[in-house]
């Protein structure tokens, strides 16, 4: 019998790169049932598995996929989705191979199951087949406001209405999904699948208003007022710049105007659809995160014929997700490594021409753990450039905090939360996602989402007992 | 969906709705500005708040249709619903006693002038107004702007109607006549905004302008709206729109405002191309 750690993982199909340059779709295409059954049937089913643990909503991974390796669908969805209620998400945008791939064991010889693609596969099989609604519990007759329709806020709404309370979302865009709409592009989350799960968490009986910003229509204090509870979950949506001459030319884009446009509002279609999105020949994307990949890969399929990514560190250090870094590279993406713009240059009708660099290398390590790039001196250089887009990372929106001082932050923005429980300062009010963490991962949200829906359910069960108590500090 | 209640052709192609919208009615204040959406496809389209009635709950809003999307909002009837509606956004009018301060409202600025000079005067201000237009057909609300004036300048760049000539004009014979102003206010185009700026600048008058650059979320998600105020970058939906004029780089913001001259014309085409095939 063949050893199952010596059996190749199976590869996913995907859309040929020449191709997918000028296309939205959808670019990775999903197992067949054939290779899904094949890749689960490479799972050890370990007797103490490390997979769970490395996953930050912990899914019951060796369960789902046994279940799966026996072509038992509807038991690999009961398991896969009691504690995942975004599979179809994950399993498309979770960084696998640091989570729960990395530490599968079959990662030590050879390589991990393809936990994520496994994910994948059961959550659309599902979708084909109808979703199945379970039944709500009994109305506790508690009222939760959940601020924010972006993972944070489904996975806490859901949980929340399961456990029988009454969950009222409100988002401030006209389209829940928060991030998973107007950040992710379509050719890697298609929004049909965004919104399906949406409708899922609405047939749990949440109901979601659109249009509704707080800190300008209610503010925290008027909401506690109707509501037992509040979950923050408004994300990480604020723009940072550089700071550096010249970014307020014409075609100079944050990323999240960028992506808002052509993902939210469906600039790709223009004019179809209203909203217009311009790039020009040459575009540069400074950062080199999975937004910056996301704003590449638009950039290029919105009709670019040069994109290049401009990071200040190396290959080594680049934030993104391998799967992203691989089929940007792909489809012709250029990355200018150790490269930082010192100032961007333009017309005198204000439209952007091109960019200032300076060289860098790599010096001691800093208080990331990663080796600090340091600008070589007298190496600046000047290219022409028609986009430039900032992808340098978000911080929250302070909008929601309006008449919310008991709210307390840190100094980068974030709320300041008990990571154990979410609760924050302010009485009946959690966080969880990129607000309190700052830009993170869909699934560290949908984590922080679940623990605060727990500590929610039994606060509102029993809400003595003192609401803060200090974190212990770190050993 | 949200209802309008209420639709009023105010000039060839100036239009107003009054919208339902209770809660954004309850919360709203001079200076405020909301985005909406005519349809699931539409952009978002910010406009100042032209006034609002909290008993009522609705808010009112004037429309000049210039491009595609302004040009099918005009086309909605009483009855009709939009498809979106948020609100109220931005920070309100700063609104205190100054004194004797002078309202300019150019075109389109004349509706959110309008609920600045009331609360202006509610607060014991001495209101001077002054309202204009290209022509007489772009010009509304005189009767209205009378209402929460002390005295009102009618005019008209053309002659067509009241006074012949622009804005600035009037505003600097009353800075001229010797009576003290403590404040200005000016809202309209923007370069009328930047020429009324220009114009108290050397009377040291404090003035205040609406910004009204390219906007997509109005929440500060997303930075199309950045303008340049006292040399620092600002976000006009969240840190406006009012400004200090004498601070702000005009010839910043007229440019990022042409971004999409050329985009907006092929939408405009095709708009117009459709429908004479309809």
């Amino acid at each position: 019998m063949v050893k199952k750690s010596s059996l190749p993982r199976h590869e996913m199909p995907a859309r040929d790169p020449a191709e997918r340059r000028h296309t939205f779709d959808e670019v990775a295409l999903g197992y067949s049932l054939e290779m899904a059954v094949a890749e689960a049937s490479r799972c050890l089913n370990c007797k103490g598995p490390s997979c769970v643990a490395g996953c930050p909503v912990n899914v019951r991974i060796p369960e789902f996929i046994a279940a799966l390796a026996e072509q038992d669908l509807w038991g690999a969805v009961e398991a896969l989705k009691d504690k995942n209620s975004l599979p179809a998400v994950c399993g498309r945008v979770c960084p696998q191979e640091t989570q729960c791939e990395a530490v599968c064991v079959l990662a030590r010889k050879g390589e991990p199951v393809a936990i994520g693609r496994l994910e994948r596969f059961v959550a659309d099989w599902e979708r084909m087949q109808g979703m199945r609604i379970p039944e709500p519990a009994a109305p506790t007759g508690k009222k939760v406001v959940v601020i924010g329709t972006g993972p944070a806020g489904l996975t806490a709404a859901g949980d929340l209405a399961k456990r029988g309370h009454s969950v009222t979302m409100l988002e401030a865009l006209h389209t829940p999904g928060g991030v998973l709409m107007y950040g992710i592009p379509e050719f890697r989350l298609p929004k049909d699948i965004v919104q399906a799960e949406i409708d899922y968490v609405r047939k749990l009986g949440v109901s979601i208003r659109c249009d509704a910003v707080v800190g300008k229509l209610y503010t925290l204090q008027e909401l506690l007022q109707d509501y037992d509870a509040l979950f923050l979950g408004t994300g990480a949506g604020l723009p940072m710049m550089l700071n550096i001459p010249g970014e307020n030319y014409n075609g100079v884009y944050s990323s999240n105007e960028l992506l808002t446009r052509t993902n939210l509002m469906k600039g790709y279609l223009f004019p179809e659809w209203d909203t217009p999105v311009k790039v020009g020949e040459r575009v540069a994307v400074v950062g080199a995160g999975n937004v910056a990949m996301d704003a590449a890969r638009c950039s290029l399929r919105l009709g670019a014929k040069e994109v290049h990514i401009v990071y200040r560190r190396s290959r080594d250090e680049v934030p993104a997700r391998a799967e992203e870094v691989h089929h940007a590279a792909e489809e012709g993406i250029i990355f200018d490594f150790l490269t930082n713009p010192t100032a961007i240059l333009g017309d005198e009708k204000g439209w952007v021409t091109g960019m200032r660099y300076i060289r860098m290398q790599l010096g001691e390590p800093d208080a990331s753990g990663r080796r600090r790039p340091v600008p070589i001196e007298g190496s600046e250089y000047e290219v022409p450039m028609d986009t430039v887009v900032m992808a340098l990372g978000t911080q929250p929106n302070p909008i929601v905090f309006t008449e919310a001082d008991a709210l307390t932050r840190t100094r980068w923005g974030t709320v300041t939360a008990n990571e154990a429980n979410g609760r924050t300062r302010m009485e009946r009010v959690w966080a969880g996602g990129d607000i309190v963490t700052g830009a993170a991962t869909v699934i560290s949200a949908m984590g922080a989402g679940r623990i605060a829906a727990g500590d929610i359910d039994a606060y509102l069960a029993d809400p003595s007992g003192p609401w803060w108590v200090e974190p212990a500090a770190e050993a | 969906m949200y209802l309008i209640t209420h639709k009023e052709v105010l000039g060839p192609v100036t239009k107003l709705f009054v919208v339902e919208a209770p809660e954004i009615a309850r919360k709203a204040q001079a200076g405020q500005f909301i985005i909406l959406r005519v349809s699931e496809r539409g952009e978002r389209i910010p406009l100042t708040i032209a006034d609002y009635d909290r008993a009522a709950g609705t808010i009112t809003i004037v429309v000049q249709e210039l491009g595609k999307s302004t040009q099918e909002l005009g086309t909605l009837e009483t009855g009709d619903a939009l498809a979106s509606f948020t609100g109220p956004l931005g920070r309100p009018t700063e609104v205190k006693n100054y004194g004797n301060v002078i309202v300019v409202g150019g075109g389109l600025g004349i509706a959110p002038i309008y609920p600045i000079c009331r609360v202006l005067r509610e607060a014991g201000n001495h209101v001077t107004g002054i309202i204009g237009a290209r022509t007489r057909d772009l010009l509304f609300w005189e009767d209205a702007m009378r209402s929460v004036t002390d005295e009102l300048i009618v005019g008209t760049d053309d002659g067509s109607y009241g006074r012949q000539g622009v804005v600035t004009t009037p505003l600097k014979e009353l800075l001229d006549s010797g009576t003290q102003y403590d404040a200005v206010w000016a809202i309209g185009p923007a370069i009328m905004m930047k020429f009324c700026a220009l114009t108290t600048q050397p009377y040291g008058v404090r003035t205040i302008v609406s910004l009204n650059s390219i906007m997509v979320d109005g929440t500060g998600m997303c930075g199309a709206c950045r303008v340049v105020v006292g040399g620092r970058t600002r976000f006009a939906c969240v840190d406006g729109p009012e400004f200090d004029g004498h601070e702000v780089d005009w010839d910043l913001l007229l440019s990022r405002l042409r971004i999409y001259a050329d985009l907006e014309q092929v939408a405009l085409e095709a708009y117009n191309s459709a429908r004479a095939a309809s």
